[in-house]
């Protein structure tokens, strides 16, 4: 006989089964459950029984912490500490001269007390923050580090007459402004040009006229910093050198090559061709090369291109080419994370009446960029190690200060070369393992909920 | 004459649009007063979807002349930026912003396009959350909503604008079934308050409650055009007597 059933209250929720829960059940299950996990997990601990100890052993068990020279660490198998503990000015800020090292330890500390409550979610006023440490802090840095004082004599113009074919037609010495006017027609004439552009594409041609202009402020009000005169000692950049030059080199590298990345992948997206086509070469030129090569040409065949008069600082063109370089990688990351944003948020948006740069920066890139974090950390990671090609530039950071210091025959011992790599490897590995935790607590951060 | 046009809230005249070879919209006319709710049916591939998208330039068209409320859509980024920001559309697929919570979604454009200050934008965005009855929801993400009130989140974003006209692109086919009543009502009260609308949709029950024109499209080509009586009981083309014969058995 058939009998219909209706439930008359809900089926109570019960606790889970004992073995799901405990710590214990956990760890066996994940460690001893089949037997190609009994054999991995053997594997595993053999390997660590045969690094760990030796590795502990030369760091501290063995090694010399207290010493004055080459005698102390004479017939020790472990790291000989007080050879960095005598070269550790040098491996910092290599050959800055010892009267002026307050300047980089200001630059340390207040890049630090910037920095820290920027990374903080909680930390209050954020804006200002941002805005002190990516607007003053870079141009303080540039004055202090350098002394400021730099000696400008021609913006644009000034070289533009100046140089090759037009030069000898006499122009130049009727065109011999100051700098500053020089400035000013150059910043007058471009932004004529980007609002006719701007009219040439019947775009909006107010806001392209005044963006213009603010560029040229900024920039106006950057180099007025550095034309004025602090009455600091002028250190020149071929005397900077250590862990100051590689801090220097990926932080550089590290803020540029995000917004270029930005600017390149929407490039490459865009409609207009001649922007897309722009990109796409600028893209493939820069991957194509390698780094050692693009710093060789910046640092040593590009005066060979330019106008005598038109050289500028060496740690400067090394800078631009790592910026660009990491920016043209950048880019094909963003550029995957643009590709994953469906068509109906480009619409939605536009069926608002947003604009395309703002459907860009408030609809489309928030997404994208949250979903390529770990490309891009990996990015910043490699460009930091990488940093440490610019040795071949003859500019001297940590690694160059280090393999210089193992040169020097007060301390030439066996176990040398082994401490001064370790030091290198523990600053470099907290360096960069501390970035890749960051960026994984940003991705936990600005996960969207119920995604 | 200015009256006349005033009452017109859009033109379609003549309006071809082809899609590479294929020969999408052919020479469309149509005309939409005021106040008047529009809805479109149609098979799969007849334009219904390209039509409207047209009215509001997320498709452009290569023949004829598209005006809304007085502005002719041309290639002039600046005409279209104006004509969108008077026209709401909503998705077959909601297509909220799935980084911002449902208020956000609802203030973005108000803020960022008519330059509201926030305050005032937030009050607004909780009006219409409430007309589609889920203020309680303001400030949880679209993922955490189910379909049927991520649509009604997308059309407050919608009307945040303050539109003169609504678009609908099949606002009910991607939902649940027991979901599509709830963004019915919502648009069935809409086009009580007066809102001009044009509806794609295949929901009939819907479209003889609130449209005053249907409109049957086939091949790219708008087949009949009537009132809803009319068309229902008395279709005159051989194809929308077919149509109809299969979708309301």
């Amino acid at each position: 006989m058939a009998t219909s059933f209706v439930r008359t209250a809900f089926a109570p929720a019960e606790p889970p089964p004992l073995h799901v829960g405990s710590a214990y059940s956990a760890l066996a299950r994940s460690l001893f459950a089949t037997p190609l996990n009994l054999v991995m997990t053997i594997f595993s601990v053999a390997v660590i029984a045969w690094v760990v100890p030796p590795l502990i052993r030369f760091l501290a068990l063995d090694a010399v912490w207290e010493g004055t020279s080459r005698d102390d660490c004479l017939g020790i198998s472990g790291a000989c500490w007080p050879f960095v503990r005598a070269k550790f000015g040098q491996f910092i800020y290599g050959f800055y001269p010892v009267a002026e090292r307050w300047r980089p330890n200001i630059v340390f500390a207040t890049g630090a007390i910037l920095l820290a409550p920027l990374m903080v979610p909680a930390a209050p006023f954020k804006r200002v923050n941002a805005l002190l440490f990516f607007g003053l802090y870079p141009l303080v840095t540039l004055v202090l580090l350098t002394g400021g004082n730099l000696d400008m004599r021609a913006f644009v113009l000034g070289h533009v007459v100046s140089w090759g074919p037009l030069a000898g037609f006499g122009i130049e010495a009727g065109l011999r402004w100051s700098f500053w006017s020089d400035f000013l027609v150059t910043a007058a004439v471009v932004t004529a040009v980007a609002a006719a552009v701007a009219a040439l594409l019947r775009a909006h041609v107010r806001s392209a006229f005044i963006g213009t202009l603010i560029v040229f402020a900024v920039l106006g009000l950057v180099l007025l910093a550095i034309d004025l005169d602090f009455g600091l000692e002028p250190v020149q950049t071929r005397l900077w050198g250590g862990f100051l030059v590689t801090l220097i080199v990926a932080v550089t590298g590290i803020v540029f090559s995000l917004p270029i990345g930005i600017l390149l992948a929407l490039g490459r997206r865009s409609n207009l061709a001649v922007v897309r086509l722009l990109s796409i070469v600028f893209i493939e030129f820069w991957r194509g090369v390698p780094l050692i090569t693009v710093l060789f040409f910046a640092a040593y065949m590009l005066p060979l291109f330019l106008p005598r008069n038109f050289t500028f600082d060496t740690l400067l063109r090394a800078l631009i080419g790592v910026s660009l370089f990491s920016g043209a990688y950048m880019a094909e990351i963003i550029r995957g994370g643009l590709q994953s944003i469906p068509r109906g948020q480009h619409e939605a948006a536009s069926a608002l009446g947003l604009g395309y740069w703002r459907t860009m920066g408030l609809i489309v890139l928030p997404q994208a960029l949250v979903l390529v974090i770990p490309g891009i950390v990996n990015n910043f990671i490699a460009l930091f190690k990488d940093t440490t090609l610019v040795l071949i530039i003859a500019i001297f950071d940590l690694l160059g200060q280090l393999r210089s210091a193992f040169s020097d025959p007060n301390w030439a011992t066996p176990v040398t070369l082994y401490t001064g790599f370790a030091f290198a490897g523990i600053i470099y590995f907290t360096f960069c393992f501390a970035m890749s935790r960051y960026a994984l607590f940003v991705e936990r951060r600005v996960a969207t909920p119920g995604r | 004459m200015t009256s006349a046009n005033h009452a017109i809230a859009v033109e379609m005249a003549g309006v071809h649009k082809w899609f590479g070879q294929f020969h999408v919209l052919k020479d469309i006319n149509l005309t939409v007063m005021r106040g008047e709710r529009i809805v479109v049916c149609g098979p799969s591939g007849s334009g219904k979807s390209t039509l409207i998208r047209c009215i509001n330039g997320l498709e452009a068209h290569q023949r004829g002349r598209i005006v809304v409320d007085g502005i002719e859509l041309t290639d002039d980024v600046r005409a279209t930026e104006e004509v969108r920001r008077e026209v709401g559309m909503v998705f077959q697929q909601f297509n909220l912003f799935p980084h911002l919570t449902a208020l956000e979604n609802c203030t973005l454009a108000p803020i960022w396009v008519r330059g509201l200050p926030k305050r005032e934008a937030d009050e607004i965005a909780m009006h219409y959350l409430k007309r589609v009855r889920i203020p309680e929801q303001a400030n949880k993400y679209p993922a955490q909503l189910s379909g049927g009130q991520q649509q009604r989140v997308a059309i407050a974003r919608a009307l945040c604008m303050n539109p003169k006209v609504m678009l609908f692109d099949e606002p009910t086919s991607a939902l649940d079934p027991e979901m599509i009543k709830e963004v019915l009502d919502a648009i069935v009260e809409l086009a009580h308050d007066g809102m001009t609308m044009i509806v794609v949709s295949h929901e009939m029950g819907f479209a003889r409650e609130v449209a005053n024109q249907m409109v049957f499209m086939d091949g790219g080509q708008i087949v009949e055009k009537n009132e809803p009586k009319e068309f229902f009981e008395r279709p005159q083309h051989e194809r929308t007597r077919l149509f109809l014969s299969q979708i309301l058995r």
